[in-house]
């Protein structure tokens, strides 16, 4: 019992989990849901439906029609999120992955709060209505508010940050209080604040003189996050945030009490309260934090990407949130990633819907397949015939057993 | 019915919970499997009973071999089963539970309670059971509980029950009627197969006993043989559980329990205005049936109750209405009652179990953030210093055994400085080796100097280790008796009879016992060595 | 609740009880609300309720209510009611039932006496409020249905909202392409079961968290019918988006009843459903031997395995039939209430459904009677823009979500779900 026997398991881990474990199943499920998903769009392609009709006099045909479907809708996604070849416009050749940047910046910050919420064993499904909060806020500061440079977009963050927490915070507070559900009180939060907000939109503190559109008038440029990668592109200072971030709940999770705390609530919360946790301090403190983090979210969008406050300001990047948390397993990088990947099937999906005619719908259901196959390992397993030696060795004993 | 078990292996992974095992019950008898905690007696019966699937073996029933799918197979066979944590809904009526899988219905579905309500009052009337079929399970005590749980085997007509550890939850009096039962079971033709490992109660009532040590069954034995040698068997070494410690120094007392009230969340007062006191260099064990308030006494002191009135005072500050934190920095150590419920995180590491409620501290922690330098150090000092058997500190706690996981708890509380030691259950579901280990240290933190409280329902651990004992019975102390008072007065202090009035009628019902002795020639007279064939 | 400290423990002066204020102090913020908005600040003029409509049998003329004294009255009701729960409870008791439901009662009568006292017309028809509100509880009844077959046997249902989006589509599209309505939702309903399966095989067979699997399913079923409407239902709208309607079924004479004749004996196949089905499952599950199998399973699901009852089989098929229910409910968006699918036309209301379970405490009537009261709020919601009250329609719109939150905090925070309900049941 050495201090390397206590930090060795760590190193070879990781190699380990590689090739056996989560990452090749990650993998592979995202490879599956993008066969299913193409199955889909084939399905629907018109050329594919007239080539069926002559599917036995020339199954050739109707194959490469099938296959055409399917790849070159992921091809368009592909350069619609990553990298379009020969693009000589303004954008250039790399405008997609800022935009892929763009869209996953609000991804990843809500998708780390609804991480942090799961570590402590908490359903954070209210990313939506902290998003909602916190982007009223800050937007309501940022045009109707004047004041200098730096100054000005320091207080938006920060509202922003404060409304998404009080929002998260007031969930945990119920929860702590009375024992109510969170799954439960975040889906009825969610649609309080998006109600109030259309209603605050109905309010001329709110609209742009004179117009009833439900729209505010533009944040000041003042309260703007700055743009990072020149100004042809829309991506900003809040992916920078979003990276600082990670780095933050990494540590925050790690290597903090508080951290250590969340996770003692969410492994076995009796103990926890028995080594002197004070799980309802606890269980506050991280829905405020998943709601500042979903806030964060809130200020990307105001402050960064839309530059208006609309009802329409969360989009669905709140539940989304959820799939990007799942699909990164929980833990802080793996979240910051999914939230990368999904930011590019966003950002992908839309040169898609444009090229190949393919609706966005599709996005939405490999992202939730993603996540299906993901959380059952066995499953997945199973269609790549991964678990053919175990089932061999399982039959032996049961019928050793009759 | 003749029940007979060929060679049943079961195996869970690469453990062998039992290896090759044979029994035989003879109809009309009660046979008893002896053995341990972690024996391998649940998984046989969870195999007998359909529950699992042997991975080897074979049971017959009057001769002929047969394979239970599930419990259904079983019962239909002629097998019914009390289960240790009872089979019973709590928010179900009596009938209701009794009928459950087994019910009478009218025409279209619907049930007929009232069939079943019938047939328990039947039952009920038969044997003295005294059980309500209209009662929410939920409301009844243990004791009832069980005989609700028999009853649902006898509706199902079964020809051999099967008990396991069925007396873990009752008073030495309650104890008492369940055998009573079990004789007038078998009297009117039921085969028993009882599973215990409590010696005196397995000679009382057993017509054969089958010992089972480690997953094997180690030798066979008459009711007749001694308990010494019965124990031998069962834990494959002669055993000496006698610690040989040294009469307590009590100190001054800087523990003080007075009045102590509390209420459960349903309103129920477990804990009845309840005084006592410890001295430092002292042990006070509480003796009593499970469920008669230890739980909650123990949770009042660490102040993890909210509805407790009363005064709990340790070095002359008052615990009562502070922080489970601040009771902890006060300097109590804790041992709760059900380590993988409350004592440890099973996913964390070791390392990290053993500073579960020090990681705000230092040195492993400086404001907000943490060290994992020093709880890894910390971690390496406590493995060998309790000689925690893990491949490592970055190892998950709930990979252990039950044993090491227990000394991952008493390590970690017993690893700093205490003013007040307090363990519930030491050494539940715990290996003989390490139950030695582990009352040890207990009396090596008595001897710092330590008021130590110890909460435990098996007589023989508070009869180990107690300077005095307190009985609680329904929230209350019955009394608080030396550490050699005999246990039969202390069984009928469990059952809520006065000290001094337990004493006396004890000597009475001595009296008569040695009377009966005399005339029928029974009782302890058997106890000859030679009547175990291993 | 308070019945359980047994008589005789009356507890000294410095009392210790688990019993809470919360309770008492709901009541009291909620009644000195109503004296003080609906009563003491209420409207000046009266407020109609029309009840008899043209073709009913017999008439009864309009209830008319002077707007501020029937707001002080009925605020005074509910002060008296909280002042006695308050001397109750220092007694260690609680307030019965009936008290709770007059208290409701007069609160709702006094806000809709002030709504529609302030508003720009003074009337409204309480027979068109009340249908109205049973039309918009339809789909969220058969939601809760799903929800409370699934919990009854340990299954979380999330995919509540899924459920009613994929049996919506479904209707649609089979009605549309075999030109009936019947046929339709009857796909309907095979589309919510099988929506309902992936729930089940994910959370039983691959133990996946049964919230997480149910918020998955929400997205899966949103993108998938958001696909194929996109790429099939608009494209062809004429043949794959054009489904007959479901008829209203008029049983004479009950009909003209006044108020409850439409509600009752004017409604659709699925309306009418609705009735028996509350019906049908309450009496299953409480009165026959399945009930009593499933219920266990809910509760206590080794003791039903000990018992031969095979836990994971009874779970599957429930959470099945829960969803097949659920699609008929979904049915009534595109057969009954309009007559074709666009995308996420259940908006929502399968999560308002899993609140009306949860308000109901799991059990069908209740959760019937939580839905009508969800579908009033709905109503009203729409009512109110009509005639035009001072209270903005959204707040309406979030009064269901409000009172949801108010009762699994406060209300029914301490109410019991089934015990085993989100657990996995894996044999030891």
């Amino acid at each position: 019992m050495n201090s390397q026997a206590v930090s060795k398991p760590e190193s070879t881990d990781v190699l380990k989990k590689i090739f056996t474990g989560s990452a090749l199943v990650s993998v592979l499920s995202v490879f599956l849901a993008l066969v299913v998903g193409g199955l889909l769009i084939a399905a629907t392609d018109k050329d594919v439906a007239s080539t069926a009709g002559y599917f036995f006099a020339r199954p050739t045909d109707f194959l490469s029609a099938f296959w055409s479907a399917a790849t070159n809708s992921y091809v368009a996604l592909f350069q619609g999120a990553v990298f379009a070849p020969g693009v000589s416009g303004p954008l250039g050749p790399f405008g997609p992955f800022m935009e892929t940047l763009t869209i996953a910046t609000p991804l990843i910050t809500s998708g780390l709060g609804v991480a942090l919420a799961f570590r402590a064993g908490l359903f954070n499904i209210g990313a939506q209505g902290q998003i909602i909060v916190s982007g009223t806020l800050a937007a309501y500061l940022g045009f109707a508010w004047h004041l200098p440079i730096v100054l000005h977009l320091l207080l938006v963050v920060v509202a922003g940050i404060l409304g998404g927490a009080a929002w998260g915070g007031l969930v945990g507070y119920l929860k702590a209080r009375t024992g109510a559900h969170e799954v439960i009180l975040t889906i009825m939060f969610n649609y309080v604040a998006l109600f109030a907000l259309r209603w605050l939109l109905t309010t001329p503190a709110f609209l742009r003189p004179g117009e009833s559109n439900p729209i505010t008038p533009r944040l000041d440029d003042s309260a703007l996050y700055p743009l990072i990668a020149g100004g042809q592109y829309r991506l900003h200072l809040g992916f920078i945030v979003a990276i600082g971030a990670t780095v933050l709940v990494w540590w925050l999770l790690n290597r903090s009490t508080l951290g250590f705390e969340f996770r003692a609530i969410g492994a076995n919360p009796k103990a926890a309260l028995t080594a002197g946790v004070n799980v309802s301090r606890a269980t506050i403190l991280v829905m405020a934090i998943a709601g500042g983090l979903a806030g964060l979210s809130g200020v990307a969008q105001v402050a960064g990407t839309e530059k208006v406050l609309t009802d329409g300001v969360a989009a669905s990047y709140g539940f989304d949130a959820i799939t990007v948390a799942l699909l990164g397993r929980s833990t802080p990088w793996g979240t910051f990633f999914a939230g990368l990947l999904f930011g590019a099937f966003r950002a992908g999906a839309v040169q898609m819907q444009i090229q190949t005619g393919t609706p966005i719908d599709i996005v939405l259901v490999v992202q939730s397949l993603i996540v299906l196959f993901i959380a059952a390992p066995p499953l997945v397993k199973a269609v790549f015939g991964m678990n053919r030696k175990k089932k061999a060795a399982a039959s032996t004993v049961a019928g050793g057993a009759a | 019915m003749k029940l007979e078990l060929r060679g049943i292996t079961k195996t869970f992974g690469t453990f062998t919970a039992n290896d090759h095992i044979d029994v035989v019950v003879e109809p009309g008898q009660i046979h008893c499997l002896l053995g341990e905690n972690g024996a391998g007696k649940s998984t046989l019966m969870n195999v007998l009973y359909g529950l699992y699937e042997p991975t080897a073996g074979e049971i017959l029933v009057d001769g002929k071999s047969v394979s239970f799918r599930g419990p259904g197979d079983a019962m239909a066979a002629g097998i019914g089963m009390v289960h240790q944590h009872f089979m019973l809904v709590p928010v179900f009526t009596v009938a209701e539970n009794v009928a459950l899988g087994a019910e009478t219905t009218k025409a279209g579905g619907f049930l007929d309670l009232e069939a079943t309500k019938a047939r328990i009052r039947e039952i009920s009337e038969r044997y003295g059971f005294n059980v309500d079929p209209d009662a929410l399970v939920e409301d009844l005590p243990v004791g009832v509980q069980q005989r609700v749980e028999i009853i649902k085997a006898l509706v199902r007509e079964a020809k051999v029950l099967i008990l396991d550890e069925p007396t873990a939850v009752l008073t030495p009096q309650e104890t008492d009627e369940l055998l009573d039962i079990m004789r007038q079971l078998k009297a009117s033709g039921t085969s028993i197969l009882f599973i215990s490992h409590k010696l005196r109660e397995v000679k009382a009532v057993s017509d054969t006993i089958t010992v089972i040590r480690r997953g094997k069954v180690v030798g066979s034995a008459d009711p007749s043989a001694s308990t010494t040698e019965l124990a031998a068997l069962m834990v494959g070494r002669p055993v000496n559980l006698s610690l040989g410690k040294a009469p307590a120094q009590p100190g001054d007392t800087t523990f003080r329990i007075r009045g102590l009230t509390v209420l459960a969340s349903n309103g129920q007062r477990v804990v009845d205005g309840l005084d006592l006191e410890i001295a430092e260099g002292e042990i006070l064990a509480v003796a009593g049936v499970q469920g008669n308030g230890q739980t909650e006494l123990t949770e009042a002191i660490l102040g993890l109750h909210e509805h407790v009135s009363g005064s709990i005072t340790l070095d002359g500050k008052e615990l009562v209405g502070r922080s489970v934190k601040e009771v902890l920095r006060a300097g109590v150590g804790f041992v709760p009652e059900d380590r993988t419920e409350d004592g440890l995180v099973g996913s964390f590491s070791v390392a990290e179990n053993l500073i579960l409620d020090l990681y705000d501290q230092g040195p492993y922690a400086r404001g907000l953030a943490m060290s994992p330098e020093k709880v890894a150090r910390n971690a390496e000092s406590r493995i060998q210093e309790f000689d925690i058997r893990t491949p490592s500190g970055a190892t998950p706690a709930g990979a252990l055994s039950g044993g090491n996981q227990q000394k991952v708890v008493m390590a970690r509380e017993l690893s700093r400085p205490l003013r007040l030691f307090v363990a519930s259950q030491p050494t539940r579901g715990v290996d003989v080796g390490s139950i030695e280990f582990l009352h040890r240290r207990i009396v090596e933190e008595r001897d710092k100097g330590v008021p130590v409280l110890i909460v435990s329902t098996e007589l023989d651990e508070v009869v180990e280790l107690a300077d005095r004992i307190a009985v609680l019975y329904k929230g209350r102390v019955v009394g608080v008796v030396p550490q050699d008072t005999p246990r039969d007065v202390l069984g009928l202090m469990m059952a809520g009879v006065p000290a001094e009035e337990a004493a006396t009628e004890q000597t009475t019902a001595e009296h008569t016992a040695a009377a009966a002795t005399q005339s029928t020639d029974e009782g302890d007279a058997g106890e000859q060595p030679g009547s175990v064939q291993a | 609740m308070s019945t359980t400290l047994a008589p005789g423990t009356a507890l000294p002066g410095t009392a210790i009880s688990t019993l809470g204020w919360k309770i008492p102090v709901i009541l009291g913020i909620v009644s000195v609300a109503t004296l003080l908005f609906c009563g003491i600040l209420g409207p000046d003029s009266s407020a109609s309720f029309g009840i008899s409509q043209s073709g009913d049998v017999f008439q009864i003329p309009e209830l008319t209510l002077p707007g501020k004294a029937t707001g002080i009255v009925l605020g005074l009701v509910m002060v008296a009611i909280t002042v006695w729960s308050v001397m109750l409870r220092r007694q260690g008791r609680s307030i019965p039932a009936w008290a709770t439901a007059v208290f409701v009662a007069a609160f709702v009568m006094a806000f809709l006496t002030a709504m529609v006292g302030g508003a720009r017309l003074h009337e409204i028809s309480l027979a068109g409020l009340l249908g109205g509100s049973v039309t918009l509880a339809v789909p969220l009844v058969f939601g809760s249905l799903s929800g409370v077959l699934c919990e009854r046997v340990g299954v979380v249902n999330i995919a509540i909202e899924g459920q009613l989006l994929g049996g919506a589509f479904t209707a649609a599209l089979v009605g549309s392409v075999t030109h009936s309505a019947m046929l339709g939702m009857l796909a309907a309903a095979v589309a919510g079961a099988l929506v309902s399966m992936v729930l089940a095989v994910f959370s039983i067979k691959y133990l996946v968290n049964q919230v997480i699997v149910g918020v998955v399913l929400n997205v899966l079923v949103s993108g998938i019918t958001g696909f194929f409407f996109t790429t099939l239902l608009q494209p062809d709208f004429e043949h794959l988006n054009t489904p007959p309607r479901l008829a209203e079924i008029d049983i004479p004479l009950l009909s003209a009843i006044p108020v409850i004749g439409p509600i009752l004996f004017k409604q659709s196949i699925i309306g009418y459903a609705m009735y028996i089905a509350v019906f049908v499952v309450w009496v299953a599950l409480f009165k026959t031997k399945w009930g009593l199998r499933v219920r266990a399973v809910g509760e206590h699901p080794q003791a039903a395995d000990t018992l031969g009852i095979n836990v994971n089989a009874t779970r599957f098929w429930n959470v099945t039939l829960g969803g097949a229910i659920a699609g008929i409910g979904g049915s009534y968006f595109t057969l009954v209430a309009v007559d074709s699918f666009t995308k996420e036309i259940s908006g929502g209301r399968g999560f308002i459904a899993l609140a009306a379970l949860i308000f109901g405490r799991w059990n069908p009537i209740g959760a019937f009677l939580a839905a009508l009261l969800f579908g009033f709020a709905d109503n009203l919601q729409s009512l109110v823009t009509i005639i035009g009250t001072p209270v903005p329609s959204q707040f309406m719109a979030m009064l269901p979500y409000l009172v949801t939150i108010l009762a699994v905090a406060g209300l029914v925070g301490r109410s019991r779900g089934p015990a085993a309900s989100g657990e996995p049941y894996v044999k030891e």
